[in-house]
């Protein structure tokens, strides 16, 4: 490795000996495309013709309070996934490989990895847990119209974290010619590293749109955290403003219980799926399982940086209960027109929070997904005339 | 002298490999375990390698998740695992004890506490399987504080450097992969003469081969390749879940480790 994939004491690689040169190799691979200008230029050319970047910056018209909300909901896929799975996708190719693999939550990785899949020719294989299989209908089968094989995962509890680790035992057999396409900013060096850089392109979006638009920063970034992905997307280009960065933790049916998935609240440092980070589990150390309405935030542990932005204090870290987040996702549709993902509406609720107790703030939430795949689940938890 | 290098000299003056049998510890609950322990030894078991049962364990395939599962699900805890260490320990002071668990469950209570309960419960050397050469370092030296041999891994895509960090890191023995992926009995192992070769070079303590050996042409294979012995653990497992004879399979697969005379 040339680096030594640390956030302060947070990262590393904690994998199998067997993959540690598959690790290497997309370090290297990924290290030499920042320097290239052809793979940049690659890059940007899909972000913006094929997936649809820029992504608008909308103020919220009749919602209290100043809230500006990142658009990535209006992302070709539904989701901020799209913008690193377009770089893995080019990264693979540059390493020779043929296939793809990757594990998805809510289904919207999924998806954006099955839509690169079929843009740049990969065979594509999705390990998603039994449980997310049943509540994202919808998502498996858009995976499988994209030509992607969606393996149901029955281990553990059914979820996000079983999906990788399926996903991670298939790779230490494949790696010669598969590239694992991890989901979010965590797991190994180099993932956490590769996908905030990858990612970061929504904060420097937000960041010129908000000073362009509104003539100042915002007073407060703020970003749903499951593995983190689109909330150090978010925040890295903010870090060195007087800017709070707040990222919200799925605090399930309630904190003080175990149904949540607030794993830097709740959690302790430890190592999974490759990382040392933050982790729900018991006394013994055996990783709890995690709950959230939303899949896409049902996971035990979190990306490494944010761990690192907790311990040094630069992000707060808070929650929002199921029920919080089911009354945002109400509020903006009823209020705004717009449908998002569970998991932003999670964002979203905090946002409210703060614009009630700061009316003046201006508070800028990265709305991560579209709610499309959750209508279903929205109806049944709200009943049918909502 | 350790326990390994007294076991490895002593069946090398005989012209044997080494033949290690794994069990998941409290698989299927405490007492089936402790017996099953004792079948292995008494089968010819020359060292035995045990399990700490982890929710989440990525690099093994299905046998042995089951396992993990079967315990887990039984209640058993990481200290279970320690008292059955010992007592396995006060029955058979001279074979040798690794034990093969995962890293989330070393840092729980903190690595150097966790050395000490492996090393108090009598054990001789662990491998943490998602710990790699490149991480390794910090918990080699608290190992070897602990009076522990660290196994680290090697494989046939295992670069130069990092057979010499193993060489530097490890004792007691290194664990040389037949293939890429999972633990368990699918797709045929392979035993590379070459890492052998590449692992005597580097000066890195006697491989051992693992993962997918099943059957005694496999021992054959793998001595004859040059190997000091060889770890079974789906297999053995298996056949334990199964209701069949351990002692019996172990026999077996010991006896390929006398037919053997190639060079070492």
């Amino acid at each position: 490795m040339r680096l030594n994939g640390r956030f302060g004491r947070f990262g590393g690689a904690y994998v199998p000996e067997i993959l540690m040169p598959a690790l290497e190799q997309l370090e290297a691979a990924f290290l030499d495309a920042q320097d290239d200008p052809e793979f940049k230029a690659e890059l940007n050319e899909l972000l913006a013709n094929y997936a649809g970047r820029p992504t608008p910056l909308t103020r919220c018209h009749n919602l209290p309070g100043k809230i500006y909300l990142k658009r990535e909901d209006l992302l070709h896929g539904g989701a901020h996934k799209t913008n690193q799975v377009l770089a893995q996708g080019l990264l693979a190719r540059r390493m020779g490989k043929r296939r793809l693999i990757a594990e998805t939550g809510a289904g919207q990785h999924g998806v954006a990895t099955a839509l690169v899949g079929a843009l740049l020719g990969f065979e594509t294989r999705i390990y998603m847990g039994a449980h997310d299989v049943e509540r994202q209908q919808l998502n498996v089968f858009r995976m499988q119209l994209m030509g992607a094989e969606v393996v149901p995962v029955a281990t553990g509890g059914r979820g996000l974290k079983d999906a990788i680790n399926e996903a991670l035992r298939d790779w230490s057999a494949s790696f010669e010619d598969t590239h694992y396409l991890l989901g979010t900013a965590a797991g190994p060096h180099p993932f956490p590293l590769m996908v905030r850089e990858f990612q970061r392109v929504i904060g420097r979006e937000a960041r010129l749109q908000m000073i362009d638009r509104v003539g100042r920063l915002p007073d407060a970034a703020i970003a749903c955290v499951g593995g983190g992905s689109n909330a150090i997307g978010l925040f890295s280009d903010f870090i060195d403003d007087d800017v709070r960065l707040i990222g919200v933790e799925a605090a399930g049916k309630g904190l003080d219980g175990a149904e949540h998935g607030a794993t830097l609240l709740r959690g302790r440092p430890g190592i999974l799926h490759g990382a040392e980070t933050y982790v729900l589990q018991d006394d013994d150390g055996q990783i709890a399982d995690s709950w959230s309405v939303s899949a896409g935030l049902d996971y035990p542990a979190v990306g490494p940086e944010h761990a690192h932005l907790k311990d040094i204090g630069r992000a707060d870290y808070v929650g929002a209960t199921d029920d919080e987040a089911l009354a945002a996702f109400q509020a903006l549709a009823s209020s705004e027109g717009i449908l998002c993902a569970f998991e932003s509406a999670h964002a979203l609720a905090h946002a409210f929070k703060m614009a009630k107790e700061q009316p003046d703030a201006v508070l800028l939430v990265g709305l991560s997904g579209r709610g499309d795949k959750d209508v279903a689940q929205a109806q049944q938890l709200l009943g049918p005339s909502a | 002298m350790s326990r390994y290098s007294t076991t490895f000299e002593r069946l090398a003056a005989k012209r044997e490999g080494a033949f290690g049998a794994f069990l998941m510890l409290g698989d299927p609950n405490i007492e089936t375990s402790a017996k099953l322990l004792d079948a292995v030894v008494a089968g010819g078991a020359d060292m035995v390698e045990v399990g700490i049962p982890f929710s989440d364990p990525v690099a093994d395939g299905p046998v042995i998740q089951a396992a993990a599962k079967r315990a887990l699900d039984a209640g058993v805890r990481v200290a279970d695992c320690f008292a059955l260490i010992a007592r396995f320990r006060s029955g058979h002071p001279d074979v040798p004890v690794g034990i093969l668990t995962y890293a989330n469950l070393v840092m729980a209570p903190g690595r150097e506490t966790f050395f000490r309960r492996v090393s108090e419960a009598g054990a001789d050397s662990m491998l943490v399987a998602d710990l790699p050469a490149f991480e390794a370092e910090p918990w080699t030296t608290g190992m070897r504080a602990a009076d522990l041999d660290p196994v680290l891994i090697a494989a046939r895509n295992t670069p130069a450097d990092t057979l010499r960090t193993i060489a530097w890191l490890g004792s007691g023995y290194t664990y040389c992969v037949t293939r890429a992926g999972i633990t368990g009995v699918h797709g045929e192992p392979s035993f590379d003469r070459e890492l052998v070769r590449r692992l005597e070079q580097a000066n890195a303590p006697p491989p051992v081969f693992g993962f997918g050996i099943s059957t005694a042409e496999h021992v054959r294979a793998a001595l004859g390749a040059g190997a000091a012995g060889v770890i079974s653990g789906s297999a053995i497992v298996s056949a334990a879940a199964e209701g069949r004879d351990v002692g019996a399979l172990v026999a077996t697969l010991k006896n390929a480790t006398r037919n053997d005379s190639a060079p070492r």
